[in-house]
C-alpha cells in the first residue's frame, strides 16, 4: 500500500492554492469556503423535515433565503473538491482502499472523527467560518475576526494536542 | 448557472491542491500540533501570502479592485470560542471542514466519519440557535481589517503581514535542517 507517488512540495503547493484562491476572489468577489456546505445541506434536510422548526431558527433561515440550499454555490464548490481531490488522488496512485485490512481505522478512530467533526462544526457555525472560509480567505484580507479565529483554533489545538497523545502516536 | 460552473471549476481545483499536499491524511494533519510536521502551517502560510499579495499588487497594477473582495465581519467572542472548540475538534478528527471532504473522496473513512460530525454540529446549533443567537451576534465591530484596527495604510499592513508570516516559514526550514 505505498504510495506511488508522494505528495507535492507544501510551498509550491500553498503558492498554486492561493493562485485559486486569487481566482476565485477575482471572478466572484468572495473566497473559498467549506462549512457554510455542511450548513447549506444540513438548512436543506430540516426543512425538508420539518419546515416549521426550520423557519423557527434564523441560521437555517440565512441559508434558505437565495434559492435551493441543494445548489448553493459553495455546495457545488464542495462538490468539486470533491472530484478534483477523488482524481488527483486517483492519478497520482494516492487513493486508499478502505477495505484492505492495514488501513482500517479502529472504532476508536471513528467515534474521534465524528467528535472532533461535532465541535468543529458548533466552532465553526459560531465562528462564521471555517478553516478555508474564514482562515484563509479572510485572513488573506486581513479581517480581524479571521485572525482571531485562526489564532484560537491554533491556541486551542497545541494545548489540547499533549492530552490526546494516544489518539496519534 | 455560469456562477455554478465557476463553483466547480474552482472547487476542483481546490481539491486538487489539497489533495496534492497531502492535507487528506489525518496524521500528517495531526502532526501539526504535535510540531511533527508542518505542512499545514507552510501550505496555510504560503498560499494566504500568495493571496494577500495578489490581490494587493494587483489591485495596485489594476487588474481588479481588491476593495471589493468579500472581508468577513469580526464578531470577536463567538468567533475567540468558535475557534477554541474548532482547535480542539481539528486535533480530535485530524481533519478540518475542507480537508474532511479531500479525505473521503482519497477514499479515507475518517473523513466520512468527521463529515458526519460537522453535519451533526451545524444542525445542533440550527437547531438550539434561538438561545444562543444573543451571544452569536454580540462583539459585532463589523468588516474590521488589521489595517484599520492598527492605524496603518493596507501597503504598510501587507508588508508587516508578509514579513511575519515569511520569518514563521523561515523559522521552521530552520528547524527542519536540524540534525
Amino acid at each position: 500500500m505505498r504510495p506511488l507517488r508522494s505528495y507535492a512540495e507544501p510551498h509550491l503547493t500553498g503558492v498554486c492554492l492561493g493562485m485559486v484562491l486569487l481566482a476565485c476572489f477575482a471572478l466572484t468577489g468572495q473566497g473559498l469556503g467549506a462549512s457554510g456546505a455542511f450548513a447549506s445541506v444540513a438548512s436543506g434536510v430540516m426543512v425538508t423535515v420539518s419546515p416549521e422548526t426550520a423557519m423557527h431558527s434564523a441560521y437555517f433561515r440565512s441559508y434558505l433565503q437565495d434559492g435551493s440550499p441543494w445548489i448553493a454555490w459553495i455546495v457545488v464548490e464542495i462538490i468539486g473538491v470533491l472530484v478534483g481531490a477523488a482524481t488527483s488522488a486517483a492519478l497520482a496512485g494516492r487513493t486508499r482502499l478502505p477495505f484492505v485490512r492495514a488501513t482500517r481505522p479502529s472504532a476508536g478512530k471513528l467515534f474521534t472523527g465524528v467528535a472532533g467533526g461535532t465541535l468543529m462544526g458548533i466552532g465553526a457555525a459560531l465562528a462564521r467560518g471555517c478553516t478555508s472560509g474564514l482562515a484563509l480567505s479572510g485572513g488573506a484580507m486581513l479581517s480581524v475576526g479571521a485572525w482571531i479565529f485562526m489564532a484560537a483554533l491554533f491556541l486551542a489545538g497545541f494545548l489540547a494536542a499533549p492530552l490526546m497523545r494516544r489518539l496519534w502516536p | 448557472m455560469n456562477d455554478l460552473l465557476i463553483a466547480g471549476g474552482i472547487g476542483v481545483a481546490f481539491g486538487c491542491a489539497l489533495e496534492c499536499a497531502g492535507l487528506g491524511d489525518p496524521p500528517k494533519l495531526a502532526g501539526q500540533f504535535y510540531l511533527r510536521d508542518f505542512t499545514v502551517l507552510k501550505v496555510m502560510l504560503s498560499a494566504m501570502l500568495t493571496t494577500m499579495l495578489g490581490a494587493f499588487w494587483g489591485g495596485r497594477l489594476g487588474m481588479f479592485d481588491p476593495g471589493a473582495f468579500y472581508v468577513p465581519d469580526t464578531y470577536l467572542l463567538p468567533q475567540l470560542l468558535g475557534g477554541l472548540v474548532f482547535g480542539l475538534g481539528f486535533v480530535l478528527s485530524g481533519l478540518c471542514p475542507g480537508t474532511s471532504c479531500v479525505a473521503l473522496a482519497s477514499g479515507r473513512i475518517e473523513g466520512a466519519t468527521t463529515m458526519l460530525g460537522l453535519f451533526a454540529g451545524v444542525l445542533l446549533v440550527g437547531l438550539t440557535f434561538p438561545a444562543i443567537e444573543p451571544f452569536y451576534r454580540s462583539t459585532p465591530y463589523g468588516s474590521l481589517t488589521l489595517q484599520r484596527l492598527a492605524g496603518l495604510s493596507y501597503g504598510d499592513m501587507v508588508a508587516l503581514v508578509t514579513v511575519v508570516a515569511v520569518s514563521v516559514l523561515a523559522w521552521i526550514a530552520k528547524r527542519e535542517a536540524r540534525p
